[in-house]
């Protein structure tokens, strides 16, 4: 079976400027709904406080535990049921937090208890973080994140070139905006697992990226008479069922995750949710287009090359194409003795070629 | 790399069989008993198997100033035994200053002072209403030392503490300079855990002022050397809680430095649990002589600034015992015999994190968890047989052998398995076939372009093979740093996405390439179903 059959060629490349108008707006929103917010809706994770999670062994309504909660003087409580509503379980959290040996959790149960009864409050999880160590954290997923990217960037130029790392570093901010952005417009709290879920996105992304990339690489040393946007696109055509497959495999278990893997993970599996199809369209619509946006200031500068390693490939046979006018250095390049100087020659002399 | 299918096929049925011998012991307990030695169950996270997880700060400089207050007082009696006048003594933060009477000189009571306290130094000479003011503090090197000291030793109580309570596998360690990691898997009253941990428990023998008023004390007339300290009681009945307040001299008489042994005794008259003490040898003579010298007078047992009980001295106690009752339950005589025997944290601590799950909540997650392994997994294996046909089913064969490796890996370095781990098990199920998505989509090619099908599949793998590298290895790189910046479950995270990341490129790149030349080779098929 095929989803698309062998020579489809959609013009993604034509319409990019309409997808980067999309992204821009969608991103443009976030960052409305962020400024309208105050700032990311941190969860305690990074700006302390206190959470927990309680089962109610009886028939009970999300009102009855806001009652028995009221007016705790513990900052702001936000109560919110999780799960099935015949569970009965709720995510409480609080405001503050405590630093002394008798925690906040502690009060809520008795609360609790004084309302529902002893045997029918089970505190299933409590999660209590001080100011200090949510400030810690904040700077420590900031830091991830810019590493991980940094790092990124450095491995994309040494296996291609430095504008394709910036095409892919584009698409990966773009998709963390976004889902940071998703999180924002749809109140949801960013906390340790949100983060490791935007690392995951970012390897996620990239992965679609790279396949594409890879086969710009390959195709610029096989075809040589289509223009770059045209290689571009043909070459996103020839990976589409790849892309698409792989997505959709990794869409239906994130989505069973979020259906089946239970309250704790829900957000975490949200976020990959929202990063698969982000991602895949970004790897289609924003990196190589981007590519194609700076490749010409990359070609005057390098020298005309965009491609870095063809490694034991024989060089294009400039003899078949109709080499313009200047062709002084042409028929030097025949000639790979000389790697370096080979590789640079070659070069030029595919940019001769693309711009007819 | 390895031409020979024989011996590939050999490699990975070795492979396979050293997983299955990793995994067994995780799966069934029917084994004998080196088996169960050379690898361990799965080991769990603390959010699978319930527990609690701890970040604790010393609070370090605090020990510094109970050692700046006992020398104050020190200094103060050695200064008049020697015979100088001293006005007064006071300790302003981590430094004390000593006010004398003029005629005595500045460098004989500094000489004083540094014969006595080497480690002091003097930072400041002045004069004061005709008085002599000498301000001393402890050197820089000497403070960081001692804070280093006070979260060593609170480490090594912590670590008393919970080896006394009873907990499997407990994980204690430094972090940073003063903080401490406590995780205790599987504990039951987290609530009690706490109070056992973080207790300072110092315990302190103290006079009862029975020559000032208590009622002018309380007024805000506190007499000298005196402060007001009070009993908790607990009314049986109603359980409601009064406090009664005590005046009591602040001179520390002994402390539980001098403890041997603490341990819960029931008292026969009343049934009442009380904890029964022993002093060591020293402490049995301070002992001795401090109830010889105040027969008739109370003597306060505090701890941790609360009056247990106050009783009068009827005579010379000697032999170093003592009691310390106080309407205790049973679980507060014996949590209270255990940080006695444990001994004091040199300071006290703050809770900075503390997470807890609570056993049926883990019991959930694993249920859930596997659950969405086995409905994700099910589903990507008929897609994968749907879109591929028979390729199809090599691909889900190398995933099932990747869901094995990423157990038996877990369980062969004893790393931990983590909810977030879970999550990311099911979501390399997910990215797995992609490696396989990759080379059966360039066998589809290269069949197009005209490829014999043994050819086809020999140019789909090598030209893949870059392709899968590139993407993986980036992949890999934000796993890498995800792995550098969490903590507990989310390092669960980095490390099944890590494993699932290495181990599909194997399983796609060597075992589908194994299976693919077996079909070639001994099949001789004509056709690749894909």
């Amino acid at each position: 079976m095929e989803f698309f059959k062998p020579g489809t060629n959609i013009q993604f490349v034509r319409v990019r400027f309409i997808a980067i108008t999309i992204s821009l707006l969608l991103i443009l929103a976030g960052i409305i709904s962020l400024i309208i917010h105050g700032g990311p809706n941190y969860g305690i994770d990074f700006r302390g406080g206190t959470l927990v999670q309680v089962k109610i062994h009886k028939p009970t309504d999300i009102s009855h535990v806001r009652s028995a909660l009221k007016d705790l003087k513990l900052g702001e409580v936000v109560i919110q049921s999780i799960g099935p509503e015949k569970e009965n379980e709720y995510l409480i959290r609080i405001e503050k937090s405590s630093t002394s040996l008798k925690g906040i959790s502690e009060i809520v149960k008795e609360r609790l208890i004084k309302r529902f009864g002893k045997d029918k409050v089970e505190i299933r999880r409590v999660e209590m973080v001080g100011p200090k160590v949510g400030k810690d954290l904040r700077r420590k997923g900031m830091w991830a994140i810019i590493f991980s990217m940094i790092a990124i960037l450095i491995y994309i130029t040494w296996r291609f070139e430095f504008w394709f790392a910036i095409g892919a570093i584009v698409a990966l901010a773009h998709d963390v905006m976004i889902t940071i952005g998703v999180f924002s417009i749809t109140n949801k709290q960013i906390n340790l697992a949100i983060v490791a879920a935007i690392l995951t996105i970012i390897g996620y992304s990239l992965n679609d990226t790279i396949v594409v990339y890879d086969r710009i690489r390959e195709n610029m040393k096989k075809l040589s008479k289509i223009s770059f946007p045209e290689l571009v696109n043909q070459s996103i055509n020839e990976t589409l069922s790849r892309t698409i497959l792989t997505s959709l495999t990794t869409l239906i278990t994130v989505v069973i995750l979020f259906f089946v893997g239970g309250g704790v993970i829900h957000d975490f599996a949200f976020a990959l949710i929202i990063g698969v199809v982000v991602g895949t369209y970004s790897s289609i619509y924003i990196a190589s287009p981007v590519v194609l946006f700076f490749e010409p200031y990359g070609r005057n500068k390098k020298g005309g090359r965009i491609v870095k390693r063809p490694p034991a490939a024989p060089a294009p046979k400039p003899s078949k194409v109709k080499v313009a006018p200047v062709s002084g250095t042409a028929p030097e390049k025949q000639t790979p003795a000389a790697k370096t100087g080979a590789k640079k020659k070659k070069g030029s002399g595919k940019k001769k070629k693309r711009k007819k | 790399m390895f031409r020979d299918l024989k011996i590939r096929f050999g490699i990975i049925i070795l492979l396979v069989c050293g997983a299955l011998f990793a995994l067994a012991p995780s799966i069934t307990d029917n084994l004998p008993d080196w088996w169960k030695d050379s690898v361990h169950k799965i080991k769990l996270g603390l959010d699978l198997q319930g527990g609690m997880h701890l970040i604790l700060e010393v609070q370090a400089e605090k020990a510094v100033e109970s050692f700046m207050e006992r020398t104050k007082n020190d200094l103060e009696s050695f200064l008049k035994s020697k015979g100088i006048l001293v006005v007064s003594a006071q300790r302003k933060g981590l430094s004390v200053e000593i006010k004398y009477v003029k005629p005595n000189t500045k460098e004989s009571v500094s000489s004083l002072i540094t014969s006595r306290y080497p480690e002091l130094r003097i930072v400041k000479t002045s004069q004061e209403g005709g008085h002599g003011v000498i301000t001393v503090e402890l050197s820089q090197k000497r403070k960081l030392a001692m804070e280093r000291a006070a979260v060593d030793q609170a480490l090594e109580t912590i670590r008393n503490r919970i080896d006394q309570f009873g907990v499997t596998e407990p994980d204690i360690s430094r972090q940073g300079k003063d903080r401490i990691l406590v995780q205790l898997p599987g504990i039951k009253d987290p609530e009690r855990a706490i109070q056992l941990i973080g207790k300072t428990a110092l315990l302190e023998f103290k006079l009862v002022d029975d020559e000032h008023s208590l009622e002018e004390a309380l007024k805000g007339n506190i007499p000298p050397g005196d402060e007001i300290l009070y009993q908790r009681i607990v009314d049986p009945d109603t359980g409601a809680v009064t406090r009664k307040p005590y005046l009591i001299k602040k001179k520390t008489l002994l402390t539980g430095d001098v403890l041997k042994d603490a341990q819960v005794r029931i008292n026969t008259q009343y049934g009442e649990p009380y904890v029964s003490i022993t002093f060591d040898s020293r402490g049995a003579e301070i002992f001795e002589k401090i109830t010889g010298e105040n027969v008739k007078k109370r003597l306060a047992i505090i701890l941790d600034n609360n009056v247990y009980s106050a009783p009068v001295i009827q005579e010379r106690i000697a032999g170093g015992r003592a009691q310390i009752t106080g309407r205790f339950t049973t679980q507060e005589a014996h949590d209270l015999a255990i940080v006695l025997r444990a001994g004091a944290l040199p300071a006290p601590v703050k809770i900075l994190e503390k997470r807890t799950v609570g056993p049926t909540l883990g019991q959930d997650s694993i249920r859930k968890g596997i659950t969405s392994i086995v409905i994700g997994g099910l589903l990507v294996v008929l897609f994968m047989i749907f879109y591929y046909k028979l390729s199809g089913v090599v691909a889900d064969l190398a995933l099932f052998l990747n869901v094995i490796f990423i157990f038996a890996v877990l369980a062969a370095f004893r790393a931990t398995l983590t909810l977030p781990g879970i999550a990311g098990i099911v979501l390399t199920i997910g990215m797995a076939v992609d490696a396989n998505v990759l080379i059966f989509e360039r066998i589809r090619e290269e069949l197009r372009l005209g490829k014999t099908p043994r050819a086809a599949m020999e140019a789909g793998f090598s030209k893949a093979f870059i392709t899968i590298l590139d993407a993986n290895v980036t992949t890999l790189i934000a796993a890498i740093v995800l792995f550098q910046f969490g903590t507990g479950p989310i390092k669960g995270f980095a490390v099944t996405l890590s494993i699932g990341i290495v181990s599909s490129m194997f399983t796609a790149i060597v075992v589908s390439r194994a299976i693919f030349d077996l079909a070639f080779e001994k099949r001789r098929i004509k056709k690749i179903s894909i």
